[in-house]
């Protein structure tokens, strides 16, 4: 297990919060609430070591360019693909972009 | 075969939800509320101490709302993390929720309860404080089923065993789909402990033919073998919730069905028709 941290530039608070996916074999589990305007934050825990390169350029991809709203992240992946992990941080913010978020 | 087709397309499978939308599937629209939820952030300590990835949930959700306009808490294990294992944290959920769910009955809220078992038993990382958590769940079981109906549902695939297939003997109402399994020991473990000629943990046929849904509600240790299908386990729930209390709980009978055992053949692999007809025998004895 491998733990690491990330910030990135962003845009406006989220919405609302939101949790996604299960920590299940090839899954991950997502969860986003609002951040502080303007940074966003991921913190992941992974069940694969070694990765560390993956990981910055998938979430540099996806979150790099700061159009995003700012978000507080906390992933725990079960060994997912990259593809899976962009599509469950999407549905993250997709789902806490409706009003006050889905989660509980 | 189309309409089979249109018929699975258009179906609401349950077993293809995960734990917090099977939970709210079955709350009243719009009643459901998480307590002790993901961002509590109850993580298992001692699987992070084992270097293994935790959830937020500890794979138990619970919620609390309305079914049929009645008080219910829904506690859902979430098979896909761990087995549905129980550790501490999951365990300690679903047990203070039967507690306090008790406790409103005595304060005159007739609070029910489901329970979803997707689960292989005790979390085997968190040893005791597993097994403990299972016997506070299994106490708190029979406290708030002396008020209300308490449910278990196992819709699969995980399918309920261990210390948990008990919890599942102790509830009111069992109701399971086809494709869900219950018993004490899963089929690898007794091939593992008792060898291959005595149970052949690949057939799985022989698995599901003595202890799938059909046969645990044919041989009374269920009460409903349903289709997996959100509005009929749902509908399911409401009836016997309406039914109120049974006579006699099945865990009351318990002499019952240790007649029933000892008239087992063991020196022969039982079969499922044979398993039915000891059954049958006994509710007529």
């Amino acid at each position: 297990m491998e733990r690491m941290e990330f910030a990135f530039g962003a845009g406006e608070p989220a919405l609302g919060r939101s949790v996604v996916g299960v920590v299940a074999s090839g899954d991950l589990e997502v969860l986003l609430e609002p951040g502080d305007a303007g940074r966003t934050t991921v913190a992941v825990q992974t069940s694969v070591d070694g990765y560390g390169g993956n990981w910055t350029a998938l979430l540099e991809r996806v979150l790099g360019p700061g159009l995003l709203p700012a978000a507080r992240i906390e992933i725990n992946d079960n060994g997912a693909t990259p593809g899976v992990v962009r599509m469950r941080i999407e549905q993250a913010f997709e789902e806490a972009g409706q009003a006050g978020g889905t989660a509980p | 075969m189309s309409s089979h087709i249109d018929a699975l397309l258009q179906r609401d499978s349950f077993i293809e939800r995960g734990a917090r939308s099977r939970a709210r599937a079955l709350l009243d629209a719009g009643t459901m509320r998480e307590l002790a939820g993901p961002f509590e952030r109850l993580h298992s300590p001692w699987l992070a101490m084992q270097q293994l990835v935790t959830q937020a949930d500890d794979g138990v959700v619970v919620a609390k709302g309305k079914l049929d306009g009645q008080p219910t808490v829904v506690l859902a294990i979430e098979g896909a993390y761990q087995g549905g294992s129980m550790g501490e944290i999951g365990a300690a959920k679903i047990a203070g929720s039967l507690e306090l769910a008790a406790r409103d009955n005595r304060r005159g809220i007739p609070t029910q309860a489901v329970i979803l078992f997707e689960t292989g038993g005790v979390r085997l990382q968190e040893a005791n404080l597993g097994l403990a958590g299972i016997a506070e769940i299994q106490s708190a079981i029979v406290d708030l089923r002396r008020y209300r109906p308490v449910i278990g549902v196992s819709a699969g695939t995980v399918g309920c065993y261990g210390g948990m297939s008990i919890a599942a003997g102790l509830c009111s109402y069992l109701v399971m789909t086809r494709e869900a399994r219950l018993g004490l020991n899963g089929p690898l473990v007794i091939e593992q402990e008792a060898g291959v000629a005595e149970f052949d943990a690949r057939r799985r046929g022989l698995i599901w033919s003595l202890t799938g849904g059909e046969q645990r509600v044919a041989t009374g240790l269920a009460d409903a073998c349903v289709e997996d299908d959100t509005a009929t386990i749902r509908a399911t729930l409401t009836r016997l919730f309406a039914q109120g209390l049974p006579e006699q709980h099945r865990s009351e009978r318990a002499l019952d069905y240790l007649e029933r055992l000892a008239r087992v053949d063991t020196a022969v692999q039982a079969a499922p028709e044979t398993v039915r007809t000891i059954y049958r025998e006994g509710d007529a004895a």
